[in-house]
């Protein structure tokens, strides 16, 4: 397994986390290089979210080591974290109930120039301008996830950690979800991506980490993902 | 004289005048109730403590630093709103994590604390506080005498009721609010400062409590004892409205204001019960609230 470099957007080495009393990650190491789409693939449990939710701050305890752009995450408020340019959408896409659509969609705060402006997040996300005055949990599920990666887009933010966002979603909307992550890049966003599908993560990804019982495991580029197609169904236990 | 129902006019408008100064009361009790339930999951039972502070906050400054009424209006909340900030960063934001009680019996001690050595100092008959000069008087409505005072109250208690529901409902700020009262967790990973709002908003709501103690003294005098009468009602007015509801708090504390006034002259036998049968009744039919979702 590679160690990390110096140089990337983010790097992170030896991280542990604990949820109260339960220790869950055991030293990640991985590190994601400015514009790349690289995933975290891993079973059920296997400490992909808590990875992410490290990276924001969001878990009770954590140690080793979380460079974002040179700068140490350990330790600061997660308040802190998004406001040097990383940005979470959670798995449960975190849609308020109590906000209007266009009040979801304007409500992280801009943290950065040279987010999207919301012309642009409408040609991506065509369906929210027509639902902006609907309540956020009236949405289908589609539209939400949409709703939730949209939001984020306008805070200028450059990493975007996307926790599952295909799950639970009709093929058609996860071709979807696929084609505007590809844009995003294309337009210079960089994004760490937890799947469960890897065969979606291998339309969209650059490189994939493996994890397993809160550790990285290996990393297969994505163009070496189908000869390593026997190593990874084994991790993945398809 | 005329009469309705058999009343004379001049004493059902007498008694629903009273019903809004006791409702202008009570809705602005229960917002700030609401406000804090809402954000910090803390039933504030020291809020009537603290609408009595509100009061002697007044009392003081014009007796020690000669600062009126209006000096008071703006003095009180922020001076009473700042030991707020102080009492929630010491102990409230201890208890997020426990269940509802810790924080009712927390601020139920605290009720009892502060009641304690207010009535200890002062005792408990009551320090006089004037009408501001301006707003004595009253005029004749040809069907009722309206008191000046009696009115800015109501007027005054509405426009801050409506102001805070503007604020939540309406605008940015009152965004964050309502979302980091689903999520704080996903509210604060957008780049808020959650605790510090949770802070400020514990402020605000105990503010609003010493807002009311302000426009109270001139019409109930200032006594220790003051918000502990008071604060029993309200919280049957909140019970009723709906906890945590913005909106709930408003329309039922005006509501019921106005029907205990009705029922002194209809039933006076119950005006002291009737805010109660309607709660059991509200609880047995709709345990949330006439205007909650949970």
């Amino acid at each position: 397994m590679p160690d990390p470099r110096d140089g990337a957007l983010l790097a992170v080495r030896d991280l542990h986390a604990w949820y109260g009393e339960s220790h869950i990650l055991h030293g990640v190491s991985f590190e994601v290089r400015e514009g790349e789409v690289v995933t975290l693939l891993g079973r059920n449990g296997t400490g992909k979210t808590t990875t992410l939710k490290s990276i924001m701050g969001m878990v009770g305890r954590r140690t080793g080591e979380i460079r974002f752009e040179g700068r140490e995450l350990v330790g600061l408020a997660s308040n802190r974290i998004a406001r040097f340019g990383v940005a979470f959408c959670p798995e449960e896409r975190g849609i308020f109930a109590s906000l209007s659509v266009a009040e979801n969609l304007q409500l992280p705060p801009q943290v950065r120039e040279g987010g999207l402006g919301l012309e642009q997040i409408f040609e991506l996300f065509p369906n929210l301008q027509e639902r902006l005055s609907s309540q956020g949990t009236k949405l289908s599920g589609g539209e939400q996830q949409m709703l939730a990666i949209g939001r984020i887009l306008h805070t200028g933010a450059r990493l975007l950690l996307l926790d599952e966002p295909t799950e639970g979603l009709a093929p058609v909307i996860v071709q979807q979800i696929g084609a505007i992550i590809g844009k995003l890049k294309a337009r210079g966003f960089t994004i760490l991506l937890v799947e469960q599908n890897f065969r979606f993560a291998a339309t969209v990804a650059d490189r994939h980490y493996v994890m397993e019982h809160g550790r990285v495991i290996d990393m297969i580029p994505n163009a070496e993902l189908e000869s390593q197609l026997g190593k990874l169904h084994d991790y993945l236990g398809v | 004289m005329s009469e309705i129902f058999g009343i004379p006019t001049q004493a059902l408008f007498g008694q629903l005048l009273i019903g809004l100064i006791n409702g202008s009361f009570y809705a602005l009790l229960s917002l700030g109730l609401a406000v804090i339930f809402g954000m910090l999951n803390i039933i504030n039972f020291a809020h009537g403590a603290q609408y009595m502070m509100g009061a002697f906050c007044a009392y003081f400054l014009l007796s020690k630093l000669g600062l009126g009424y209006w000096w008071a209006l703006l003095l009180a909340p922020v001076i009473v709103g700042a030991t707020g900030i102080v009492i929630e960063r010491l102990m409230l934001a201890r208890l997020y994590q426990l269940d509802h009680l810790y924080g009712l019996l927390l601020t139920f001690g605290l009720a009892l604390v502060i009641q304690g050595l207010f009535r200890n100092e002062f005792g408990s008959s009551g320090l006089p506080y004037n009408i501001p000069k301006g707003l004595e008087g009253g005029r004749n409505l040809g069907f009722m005498f309206l008191p000046n005072y009696r009115a800015w109250v109501v007027v005054a208690s509405l426009v801050v009721c409506l102001a805070t529901w503007f604020v939540i409902e309406k605008t940015r700020l009152g965004a964050y609010l309502r979302a980091a009262t689903e999520n704080p967790a996903l509210v604060q990973a957008f780049g808020i400062n959650v605790p510090r709002m949770i802070t400020l908003t514990y402020g605000f709501g105990v503010g609003l409590a010493a807002l009311a103690g302000v426009m109270a003294a001139p019409i109930y005098q200032v006594n220790p004892l003051m918000g502990a009468d008071l604060i029993i009602v309200v919280f049957a007015v909140v019970v009723i409205g709906g906890m945590g509801s913005i909106m709930g708090s408003i329309v039922t504390g005006f509501a019921l204001g106005v029907i205990e006034g009705l029922t002194k002259v209809f039933y006076p036998e119950a005006s002291n019960t009737v805010i109660f049968i309607i709660m059991a009744i509200v609880l047995l039919v709709r345990p949330q609230g006439l205007f909650g979702q949970r």
